[in-house]
């Protein structure tokens, strides 16, 4: 790896981290729910907005071949950032949810069908279970799970028993958005594929954030968010693998999505395009494309040991608090640490790391089967990205030491 | 020390929340269950009325925040022995005591005002009123469960 880039200048490129909150100085402990801007993709919308703005696909006037060049060099840049054999495996989307409802709504009510098989794990978001559940309604098909052990990674011990032939697709979290538990995706691909299932990984938690290679995966699909990756908010893309993506048919019909239409039918493009129905967000294409760039110019796995090492400090750190429990892996883990104190609820705490400046997370986390069965009510999450400190963490800790104080006077 | 803090978690509302008063069930009284979705706190209140529609009793289970678990152990306190005019007017009050600016609170709202600190944080109003909710739920007869996200805040 190359040498460390200048973290603190690094910082500099994100406007909204310089300023106070409460009369403190903002820590922003929250990215796991999404991530800051950088001035070059503030400045990727603006350009668009201030120079080529226009429909894209359709116009044959200057702005309108801008604004497609634009949008499709965004999806190059996407696909080379996933490791894609091509543009044509990337489907813009408004982010890792709609994703997977395209996959389990157009793929899915196509070839899913009753007494199959949903293979899905138990820390699920609600966006890789709520999807599925209306599949399986629909079709007849069954969900099974891969239970979580006590320290927050999967039982693959189980996986014999559940991935059956009956099993039509595995769908799973790379980046567990509330343990942090980094799954073995490659390993889970080619047991689904030996099955002869289609694997989907949900890499909300992951693009942008650790090196991703699809090809190297062996997913057949990979979901993602554009704003947890420094990308606007609405944009995002599914990759599919060519042969899948190509027998998948239209979900959403409309303009764009046509080769041509009559009274009664209509015909319709190959893939991506068949998937991108109506205008699409271009700004938010062009933005997505800014960020894989700046992302890419720091590089991934920098970004990944510079969270890792900083979510690893704050464990370790937030252990020495009375009364703590920690959730996830203590070893190998995402940037972010879920825990609970037996000392205030986790909305009484992020309340009051509120009031002195500090943005943790405190729910269920679009996570409430994986909070029942972790028998609590919700935990507090802080996750970090490349721009956050280790004197961030301290003053977290400052924080959530005054904190303990306060709730047990 | 931050004031706004120290007003939304006094003592009492602490004290209230770590030992909460009326924990229980009240076999053959009517039973409402809400809660806050998006927070996960819950709450299973049971409301025995007596003839004439007085609050005979009332006993709460549940989990949640501090300020959930502590409006529900005070209300019961308050509630209990109200006739039912008394019991829907305090309920009205103290929707108000909580969302709104009220210079001079009820003085029959009693410790209830302690709670007036809620209104400087909008997000947690849900959680102060979810008691509050079931209970006008049980007002109604109504045994649909409460949820704080329809009902509003």
């Amino acid at each position: 790896m190359h040498p460390q880039p200048d973290w603190s200048a690094i910082r500099a490129d994100f406007p909204i981290l310089d300023q106070e909150v409460n009369g403190h100085p903002l820590v922003y402990f929250d990215n796991a729910a999404t991530s800051q801007k950088p001035r070059a993709v503030i400045e990727a919308l603006r350009t668009y907005y201030e120079r080529d703005n226009a429909n894209v696909h359709r116009g044959l006037h200057e702005l309108s071949n801008r604004a497609t060049d634009a949008f499709e060099a965004a999806r190059g840049k996407v696909a080379r950032f996933l490791g894609a054999a091509s543009a044509e495996e990337i489907v813009f989307t408004r982010g890792t949810t709609e994703g997977i409802n395209l996959v389990a709504q157009a793929w899915g009510g196509r070839f899913v069908r009753a007494g199959e098989v949903i293979l899905l794990t138990e820390m699920e978001h609600h966006s890789n279970l709520v999807p599925w559940q209306l599949l399986a309604e629909r079709s007849g098909a069954r969900l099974r799970f891969v239970p979580v052990l006590e320290d927050g990674t999967l039982d693959l011990g189980a996986l014999d028993a559940l991935l059956t032939p009956e099993v039509k697709v595995f769908a799973f979290t790379h980046i567990s958005n509330s343990l942090g538990t980094i799954n073995p995706v490659a390993e889970l691909c080619r047991r689904a594929r030996a099955v002869g299932a289609l694997s989907l990984v949900d890499g909300a938690q992951s693009a942008g954030h650790a090196p991703v290679d699809v090809r190297a995966m062996g997913c057949d699909f990979y979901a993602f968010s554009g704003h947890k990756m420094c990308a606007p908010t609405g944009s995002g893309a599914l990759y599919g693998r060519a042969e899948v993506l190509e027998a998948t048919p239209p979900w959403h019909g409309g303009g764009e999505m046509i080769v041509s239409v009559s009274y009664e039918r209509a015909t319709f493009k190959p893939a991506p395009h068949r998937f991108e129905a109506g205008t699409p967000n271009v700004a938010g294409a062009v933005g997505l494309g800014a960020a894989v760039d700046y992302l890419e110019a720091i590089g991934r796995e920098r970004i990944f040991a510079h969270d890792e090492a900083l979510a690893l400090s704050a464990l370790a750190k937030i252990e020495t608090l009375p009364g703590i429990r920690i959730f996830g892996p203590r070893e190998q883990r995402g940037g972010l640490v879920g825990f609970a104190a037996e000392w205030a609820h986790p909305h009484d705490l992020t309340t009051y790391a509120n009031e002195y400046g500090l943005a943790l997370r405190g729910g269920h986390h679009c996570n409430q089967p994986l909070m029942r069965k972790l028998g609590v009510p919700g935990t507090n999450r802080a996750s970090f990205y490349f721009y956050n400190t280790e004197a961030e963490i301290d003053r977290m800790m400052a924080i959530l030491t005054a904190a303990h104080g306060f709730f047990t006077r | 020390m931050n004031a706004e803090l120290e007003e939304l978690y006094q003592q009492v509302i602490l004290d209230h929340s770590r030992r909460p008063r009326n924990k229980g069930d009240i076999p053959g009284a009517i039973h409402v269950h809400g809660d806050n979705p998006s927070c996960g706190d819950e709450i299973d209140l049971s409301v025995q009325f007596g003839p004439e529609g007085v609050v005979e009793d009332v006993k709460f289970t549940g989990a949640g925040c501090a300020i959930s678990q502590a409006s529900a152990s005070m209300m019961t306190l308050k509630l209990k022995g109200k006739p039912r005019a008394e019991a829907e007017a305090m309920l009205r009050d103290f929707h108000d005591l909580v969302t709104t600016e009220v210079a001079d609170p009820p003085k029959q709202l009693g410790d209830l005002r302690l709670l007036a600190g809620v209104r400087k944080f909008p997000q947690r109003v849900k959680c102060a009123m979810l008691a509050w909710r079931a209970f006008e739920q049980a007002l109604q007869g109504a045994r649909e469960p409460v949820t704080t996200e329809e009902a509003g805040s």
